[in-house]
């Protein structure tokens, strides 16, 4: 008693129930956000101004494959305080990111850009690079509040009308757009982004930028935001670049701005550097700074599927509240309910369901009763049930993956390999994996592990994610490369994981970790061993190859003195001594010719003894004299490297450059010797070679 | 007789001339006809000597080790081989003579289109010579090659040598350099009083005696071959011992490699077993010193080197050689020498009086015909 009336005693004068009431109100989503805006990537200005940019290019990629059309991007950053001191850690910008896609219709405006959780994709399982509706929004609510400026939206969504011109501010409090410009104009893609550098002018010109052709419809975003602008990890340069890899179809222009801010303070210079020595370009151009990242595949990644959710996907919740909108919508019987709302439910597995909730056939949705509900729920998951569909899935597929990794990574062998589809908690996945080894790669760091979800790069907190964990727990010695217990491994060594999945499961609003299912990470290990495996052998075949070319550099750096020698003590013609023994030293280490073949023997016994995914550059491993030439692509930029001419090929072969044309006309006939990605590439068009080797790239 | 010996001279080379021709010519004919190139080459290893009881040399075996160019163990001997045959060919047209040295950089150069050299040190170069000399069947002096001037000879005897006329009496204290090629058409010898040849393992040791006047008062010839005899050294006493009849009797270290001295002079070597017949020398005798003489002599504890382990691995080899094995009296030396557990250099003997070795040791040993053979 004592005690109680003391800490009646004792408690300090505070708010009263009812006066706390006074200050209960609704948060809205938009002012949560604003608030907590680290999680959605708006941590700080240097990472702000990629997560705008990853925003609005995952926009244009996802609007534009939906509406068939082979995206041409254009990401153009302008900084508005070009004359800030060098001290300045951060600076205002304007990024404008223009597609070819579908346009948006006028009335959606507001609501897209100007309210967050407002969108198409997340309602409905299909496979695509957006999925909570917050991205744009949130890019423009974030430049709202560092810069006061409202988002400018250009977007035509029918080719021959005029454009609509939108001005937006979103008003956090109420989660609403606030329009201040509203108008109609005739220009897309906006004239005045053409002349906005003279490398932009100059691309103009050649009909490489912004023309209206390509722009028959799409959609500008132009948000002014508080950022920072520097290369190297976890830029915009190498989010750029890695989109690039994960989406071969697409073409994309970036107009970076004029000043890079890792150039101001030294203590970053350093960095940058390092970042750019053990990175070399090898498929984008350059105009006047203007970078270009070709287009690498012609064809657009097939169409998904929407699918229904998995009973065995669903939460209880979810549950609920998907019968309570089917009682508003459609006010039909659980049995159909259970059969139109979800995959794989037959009307015999239906029925027994409806037995399973203690109801008939003819129940109505609205009429299930919670603790029903929960019998179903659990019915759900002891029932045996085929896994759901997988054609909602448009994996990036071997081809093109080796297309993308070959675009962006210099490397003498590149392998890939695509996994059939799995569940996690009933939502179809598909992991792929490639590799690329060798060639301009750093031999003694650890490897680099390049992560994608739905084509999206994945640029933070690689740690927690399920890709780097599998790549970890994989045995890379297996493959005969070094690996530190627990670690990485080391060598010249790029590993790109790939996930796609009606919804991948992110650890943050930010999407940038996978979250670590057992099933994913298992998929992961599996890819990632077949890649590894096919590298072993060809490590274990380079090494051989290693071995009898230097047995013969040691036979023909030999036999130039015998054969004088010789010549000297009997008087024979030396050069006819010399050449008998060039030709026996060639047929002692045959094996060391191999890849260097023109009808490449290596290459068939490959092809015989495993299945696709490999691709080998000869020239990257040092041999360029005998590199067998990719075929070039229609639009990859005229070739400056690698060309047969730039590499006369040795007079003892059978002219390999002879040969060529045939093949060159009609390029979907014949896969190249050495680009292999299987018999049945032959249909397809061949890989591209890489354009040219000039250029800023990340690897 | 001049004339007659230039005729054999001339004849000798056009005989080695065309062992060399033949040579090359069988590489090319195999090159030109698809056969992998290869030299057969006579082993010079142990397991390629034998052991002629009879005759008390060492002598090569049969077997040959094929040296095949298209294997990266051989590749470069191959070319080494050559090459070499190459220069000698060359000497022998220009009628020249060349060291072991000036052949060695006569071929020695970068191999075209790399960094790597024919030859880097003339360890490499010495041995592939004496590969030549086994698979021509010809002797160095007949590649017109030849080694530096190595050991000294003074003595009661008058050479003949290139046509001067040296008398080893008056050598002053340097003595005669013995030559690398001390065949007869290049020494001859003239008049020779002494009865027998001392011969030492080195030259500090050498100087004791000739300071001494060791070889006038005991009517000898005195020579050393600054530590393993070369073959120029080993030839001449060869010679003086067949042809004149003079015993040879060695002053050495009390060691391994005294001991192996002494074998190599008496039975031949492994590496140059195939030249056994004009170097070995089965009646050479060993005088000392002892494993005994430290106690016989009474020498002072410091004279003591401790044998190492590899000595003694080497002790055991020795005597393990079928030219010792069954002999008691050198089983029992070496034995004593281990049991010791210490060597002795001849200058130990100098702790007791500076020509104790001179004037006391071997006088008193010679006398008492105290020797190992
Ligand atoms: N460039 C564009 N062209 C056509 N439609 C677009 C474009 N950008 C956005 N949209 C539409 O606007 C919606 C909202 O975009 P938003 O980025 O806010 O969310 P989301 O992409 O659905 O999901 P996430 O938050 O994961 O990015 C999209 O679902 C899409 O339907
Ligand atoms: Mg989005």
């Amino acid at each position: 008693m004592d005690a109680v009336s003391e800490t009646a005693a004792k408690r300090r004068k505070g708010a009263t129930a009812e006066e706390m009431a006074t200050r209960q109100r609704d948060i809205s989503v938009s002012e949560f956000f604003a608030k907590n805006r680290h999680l959605l990537g708006f941590d700080n200005p240097r990472k702000a101004l990629l997560t705008a940019v990853k925003e609005a290019v995952d926009n244009s990629l996802d609007a534009c494959e939906e509406a068939g059309i082979l995206p041409e991007i254009a990401v153009i950053i302008e900084d508005l305080q070009p004359d800030r001191p060098a001290t300045a850690k951060s600076s205002r910008y304007r990024l404008t990111v223009v597609d070819n896609g579908p346009g948006i219709v006028r009335k959606q405006v507001e609501n897209i850009f100007g309210r967050l959780l407002y969108g198409s994709k997340f309602h409905r399982l299909k496979m695509s690079r957006g999925q909570q509706g917050i991205g744009i929004s949130a890019a423009g609510m974030y430049g709202l509040i560092t810069t006061g400026r409202p988002m400018v939206i250009h977007t035509k969504p029918k080719a021959g009308s005029a454009a609509h011109h939108i001005e937006l501010a979103m008003n956090t409090k109420t989660n609403r757009a606030e329009v201040t410009t509203d108008d109609e104009v005739k220009d897309f893609p906006p004239a005045r982004l053409s002349a906005i550098t003279p490398g932009t002018r100059a691309l103009v010109a050649e009909g490489g930028f912004l023309s209206p052709e390509t722009f028959r419809t799409g959609t500008s975003v132009s948000i002014e935001l508080e950022g920072r602008y520097q290369r190297g990890r976890g830029s915009v340069d190498e989010f750029l670049e890695l989109t690039a890899i994960a989406n071969p179809h697409a073409r994309i222009t970036f107009v970076p701005p004029s000043r890079d801010a890792g150039a101001d303070d030294d203590a970053s210079v350093l960095a940058h550097a390092e970042a750019s020595a053990a990175t070399k370009a090898t498929a984008t151009t350059e105009t006047g700074g203007v970078v270009i990242y070709p287009r690498g595949v012609q064809e657009l990644p097939p169409e998904t599927r929407e699918i229904q959710p998995h009973p065995k996907g669903i939460e209880l919740g979810i549950l609920l509240q998907m019968l309570k909108d089917y009682e508003a919508t459609e006010k039909g019987s659980l049995f159909t309910f259970l059969q139109e709302r979800f995959c794989r439910v037959s009307s015999a597995t239906a029925a027994q369901m409806c037995k399973a909730a203690d109801a008939t056939s003819r129940t109505r949705a609205g009429d299930v009763e919670a603790p029903q509900a929960e019998k179903l729920f659990q019915f759900f998951q002891d029932v045996k049930l085929p896994p759901p569909p997988t054609d909602c899935l448009a994996p990036i597929g071997v081809r093109q993956l080796l297309a993308g990794l070959l675009k962006g990574v210099s490397a003498e062998f590149y392998a890939a390999s695509s996994r059939s589809a799995e569940v996690y908690r009933g939502r179809p996945f598909q992991i792929e994996a490639a590799i690329a080894f060798g060639g301009d790669l750093p031999a003694d760091e650890p490897a680099r592990v390049i992560r994608f979800a739905n084509r999206v790069p994945l640029l933070f907190q690689q740690s927690a994610c399920s890709s780097f964990k599998a790549v970890l727990e994989t045995g890379w010695k297996n493959y005969n490369l070094q690996q530190p217990r627990g670690s990485l491994p080391v060598g010249p060594l790029v590993i790109m994981l790939h996930m796609a999945s009606v919804w991948v499961p992110f650890t943050s609003e930010s999407k940038e970790a996978i979250a670590d299912y057992d099933e994913i990470r298992k998929e992961m290990k599996l890819a990632l061993m077949e890649c590894g495996r096919k590298l072993g052998t060809y490590l274990n075949k380079r090494a051989k190859m290693r071995r009898e070319g230097e047995r013969r550099d040691v036979f023909e750096r030999y036999i130039g003195e015998i054969s004088k020698a010789i010549g000297a003590i009997t008087g024979e013609d030396a050069k006819r001594l010399y050449d008998a023994l060039h030709a026996q030293a060639k047929r002692k280490t045959a094996v060391a010719d191999q890849q260097l073949d023109e009808d490449g023997k290596v290459v068939r016994e490959q092809e015989e003894s495993d299945d696709d995914g490999v691709l080998i550059v000869p020239s990257a491993m040092g041999v360029a004299e005998d590199a067998a030439v990719l075929e070039p692509v229609v639009a990859a930029p005229a070739p400056k490297a690698r060309t047969p001419a730039a590499s006369p090929p040795k007079a003892a072969r059978p002219a390999p450059a002879a040969a060529k044309p045939a093949a060159a006309k009609k390029p979907a006939a014949a896969a190249p010797p050495a680009v292999r990605p299987k018999p049945a590439a032959a249909a397809k068009p061949p890989i591209p070679r890489r354009p040219s080797q000039d250029g800023p790239t990340l690897f | 007789m001049a004339k007659k010996t230039t005729h054999s001279v001339a004849e000798r080379d056009a005989r080695t001339q065309k062992k060399i021709v033949e040579l090359a010519q069988a590489i090319s004919r195999m090159t030109l006809s698809g056969r992998e190139p290869q030299l057969s080459i006579p082993t010079r290893t142990k397991s390629n000597t034998v052991w002629n009881r009879k005759k008390g040399i060492l002598e090569m075996g049969d077997a040959t080790a094929d040296r095949p160019l298209f294997d990266l163990k051989t590749a470069k001997q191959f070319m080494q081989t050559m090459l070499h045959a190459s220069t000698i060919k060359d000497l022998i047209e220009a009628r020249k003579t060349s060291s072991l040295r000036g052949v060695f950089y006569k071929a020695k150069h970068t191999v075209a289109g790399t960094k790597e050299n024919t030859f880097d040190t003339q360890d490499e170069s010495d041995p592939i010579l004496e590969d030549l000399e086994v698979a021509l069947a010809a002797l160095r002096e007949e590649l017109h090659v030849f080694a530096e001037n190595r050991g000294s000879m003074v003595g009661n005897i008058t050479i003949v040598d290139k046509g001067d006329e040296i008398d080893c009496r008056r050598m002053g204290s340097g003595g005669y350099a013995l030559p690398s090629i001390v065949e007869p058409d290049v020494i001859q010898f003239k008049k020779c009083e002494a009865k027998f040849i001392l011969h030492v393992e080195k030259g500090t040791v050498w100087n004791r005696f000739n300071e001494d006047r060791f070889w006038e008062k005991h009517n000898c010839i005195l020579t050393h071959g600054a530590g393993q005899p070369p073959r120029g050294c080993r030839r001449l006493l060869q010679r003086l011992n067949q042809e004149l009849g003079l015993p040879i009797i060695c002053v050495l270290d009390n060691d391994p490699w005294g001991h192996y001295i002494y074998s190599v002079i008496k039975q031949g070597s492994i590496s140059l077993a195939f030249e056994s017949t004009r170097l070995a020398i089965p009646e050479a005798k060993f005088l000392g010193i002892r494993a005994k003489d430290f106690r016989q002599c009474g020498l002072d504890d410091a004279v003591k080197i401790d044998l190492t382990d590899n000595d003694i691995k080497r002790a055991r080899e020795i005597a393990a050689y079928p030219w010792f094995e069954g002999h008691k009296g050198w089983q029992k030396e070496i034995q004593a020498m281990l049991t010791n557990g210490f060597k002795m250099e001849v200058e130990s003997l100098i702790t007791k009086d500076i020509s104790y070795v001179s004037e006391v040791y071997v006088p008193e040993r010679l006398k008492a015909k105290d020797w190992l053979d």
